[in-house]
């Protein structure tokens, strides 16, 4: 099968479904001809789909989303891209009190399709405006979806069901991914949300990862094979829904857990993971749940404090040897 | 106020019909929650009908409308049903809502109502959004935002109003400046008397139109409108009124003056249509008797149909969080 890189795989997504539907249209800052997208996603979109549909806005990220959230109540499918995940503060309003609760609020009337593209995660030395990751927000605020791809393949398949579906998603990209390659067919195909993905097969451990750490998580799972241990790598690829089944069929298999996320550790994603766990599986643990996450702090700029802070993949064995 | 050559009888009558419905309307829901039947809290658009009726008077019936927390208004000058209205306000299944909503959240999208948020000045990007919708999907409709003096300090009304000026979006912003934002003033909150005059900074037109005077009210509109629907782009219209009542259930408003209270109230919006339409012969005594009681049983029936239908089920809380 050809590989083409993340970066790619979206740009397809993008493409396909503006040739498929002609309700999608793209809005965000820098995404059309004259710059593609601050990681170049968009690039050339415009030429093809004209400026209307690949639209430039002002610095307006507020205005961004709500203006997408109009948008999608009255028949069209926005595609808004945040061009760093920290800015998703800026339009914190029109993501948790609108897009997430119009239809709620008004008893069900509202459709809300639309997707917000952004990413997030370090590692690029851009400090604590550029790098966190906040996935963990987005899952607790009830009418949003949130999906977290980690490669080619389920980036394009998650985008591509992002904008047919029709709820508002916090679609999370990492920017360390962007380049990444990996194999992704010619041929249509969507990636159903709730549905994780085993990333590798494992009998002694299950380690739950998103994004960056799935592929901390696939190496961490290289070196202790090396040693005998066998690690299962559960992606969930999308944290709302969430599809516990596979977590805890995972842990069934296994007893043990550890959860991975590239986000802080109180009150993040591998809290939530953890807890389903000791909720609805408790009895099936060999061993304490471990976590490896971010310490509490911002990003920090300096290279040496951004790697401290970022779990890695000794993090990842670390961890596991201490439960095995 | 000077009644306009270009409105036929049937039209006055309607509007004046409107506003009385509004006013009844409204009092009525002040009544029931003085008998403790409204839950939560309420914002009365007593004294400012002359905005929602001049407005929707100018829409066609497939333009949009975006409202606020003080929204009732809005929704019935837009064409929505009464009884469903008031069916939410009282949290009932048979409302607009499902009974999800309440007050500050009805919305009915079959008559281009998108509903009313209730974060000051979120809807006007939402508003500018519709029109962007309008323009991609050349539908030829228009959007009317509503908002109040409060919400245009917020930075939904510069990144909004910016967007929809930079795009020429078929929008018109209606800022209905009742003096008080909650209890703050005008003039604590800003600098400037004129709100409109902000539109200059977005290279759009500005308009300050007695929001107590329906006709100008409506002249104002159907300007902006047509601009709007001709493609040129958006108006930010200030409509200056004022609210009979506090802010909310709780208000006293004692921050008001009582000759400020006085002056406003001399120059209600339904009184002076209503002496107009009498001095020009379009209706007589009697004809307004039989509107307002025409109207008086609407509204009783309104109120029976709400009080008799049902609560949602409890369980109901978990549907509708999804498509």
């Amino acid at each position: 099968m050809r590989k083409i890189s993340y970066r790619e795989a979206l740009r397809e997504a993008l493409r396909e479904e503006m040739r498929r539907n002609p309700a999608v249209f793209l809005l965000g800052e820098d995404i059309g001809r004259y710059w593609g997208g601050a990681f170049k996603v968009t690039d050339g979109l415009a030429e093809e789909f004209g400026d209307d549909r690949v639209r430039d806005t002002p610095i307006s990220e507020n205005a961004i989303i709500g203006v997408a959230v109009g948008a999608a109540i009255t028949g069209m499918r926005p595609v808004a891209e945040i061009m760093f995940g920290d800015l998703t503060a800026l339009a914190m309003d029109q993501i948790a009190n609108q897009a997430a609760k119009l239809r709620y609020m008004f008893g069900g009337q509202a459709k809300v399709p639309l997707v917000i593209r952004t990413p997030f995660g370090g590692g690029v030395n851009i400090a604590a405006h550029h790098s966190q990751s906040l996935e963990a927000w987005f899952m607790h605020v009830p009418g949003l979806y949130v999906a977290v791809p980690s490669t080619p393949y389920d980036a394009k398949g998650l985008l591509k069901a992002a904008i047919r579906g029709n709820n508002p998603v916090i679609f999370c990209e990492h920017k360390l991914l962007y380049h990444v390659e990996g194999e992704v067919p010619e041929e249509d195909y969507i990636i159903p949300f709730g549905v994780a993905d085993i990333k590798r097969e494992g009998e002694d451990v299950t380690v739950v990862a998103t994004l960056c750490m799935v592929h901390k998580a696939l190496k961490a799972a290289e070196i202790l094979e090396a040693e005998g241990v066998s690690v299962e790598v559960v992606d969930p690829r999308t944290l709302t829904p969430l599809d516990k089944k596979a977590i805890i069929n995972s842990v069934k298999k296994t007893g043990r857990l550890v959860a991975v996320s590239e986000d802080c550790k109180t009150a993040g994603v591998t809290a939530e993971i953890a807890a389903i766990v000791a909720e609805e599986a408790i009895d099936y643990l060999d061993a304490p749940i471990k976590r490896v996450a971010e310490p509490d702090t911002p990003i920090p700029f300096s290279p040496p404090l951004e790697q401290y802070v970022i779990p890695n993949e000794k993090a990842i064995v670390k961890a596991i040897k201490e439960i095995i | 106020m000077t009644l306009t050559a270009n409105l036929t009888k049937n039209k006055l009558v309607e509007m004046y019909k409107m506003m009385v419905k509004i006013r009844l309307f409204e009092e009525k829901v002040f009544e029931l929650y003085a008998q403790n039947l409204v839950p939560g809290t309420i914002h009365l658009y007593t004294g400012q009908e002359a905005v929602a009726v001049g407005v929707c008077s100018a829409l066609r019936k497939d333009d949009y409308i975006t409202s606020t927390h003080r929204g009732h208004g809005h929704c019935i000058a837009k064409g929505a049903e009464i009884k469903r209205v008031m069916a939410e306000i009282l949290g009932k299944k048979t409302g607009y809502c499902k009974g999800k909503g309440g007050s500050m959240h009805i919305a009915d999208f079959n008559i281009g109502m998108l509903g009313a948020t209730a974060v000051v000045g979120a809807g006007i990007p939402i508003a500018a959004g519709a029109a962007l919708s309008i323009k991609l999907r050349k539908t030829g409709q228009v959007v009317a935002c509503f908002f109040g003096d409060g919400a245009s300090n917020q930075g939904t009304f510069h990144e909004g109003i910016n967007m929809a000026a930079i795009w020429q979006l078929p929008v018109i912003f209606v800022c209905e400046n009742n003096l008080y934002a909650m209890g703050t003033r005008q003039s604590i909150a800003m600098k400037i008397e004129n709100i409109a005059d902000r539109a200059t900074a977005y290279g759009i037109p500005g308009v300050v139109v007695d929001g107590n005077d329906v006709l100008a009210v409506y002249e104002a509109a159907l300007s902006a409108v047509e601009r709007a629907r001709r493609d040129e782009g958006p108006t930010l219209i200030e409509c200056k009124t004022y609210r009979h009542r506090g802010h909310s259930r709780v208000d006293p408003a004692k921050y008001r003056p009582k000759e400020e209270v006085e002056a406003w109230l001399a120059k209600d919006p339904i009184k002076q249509l209503r002496e107009r339409l009498l001095q020009s012969t379009i209706l007589t005594e009697v004809e307004i008797q039989r509107i307002e009681e025409e109207v008086s049983t609407e509204i009783e029936e309104a109120v029976k149909y709400s009080m008799e239908s049902p609560y949602p089920a409890p369980q109901e809380a978990l549907e509708d969080v999804y498509a």
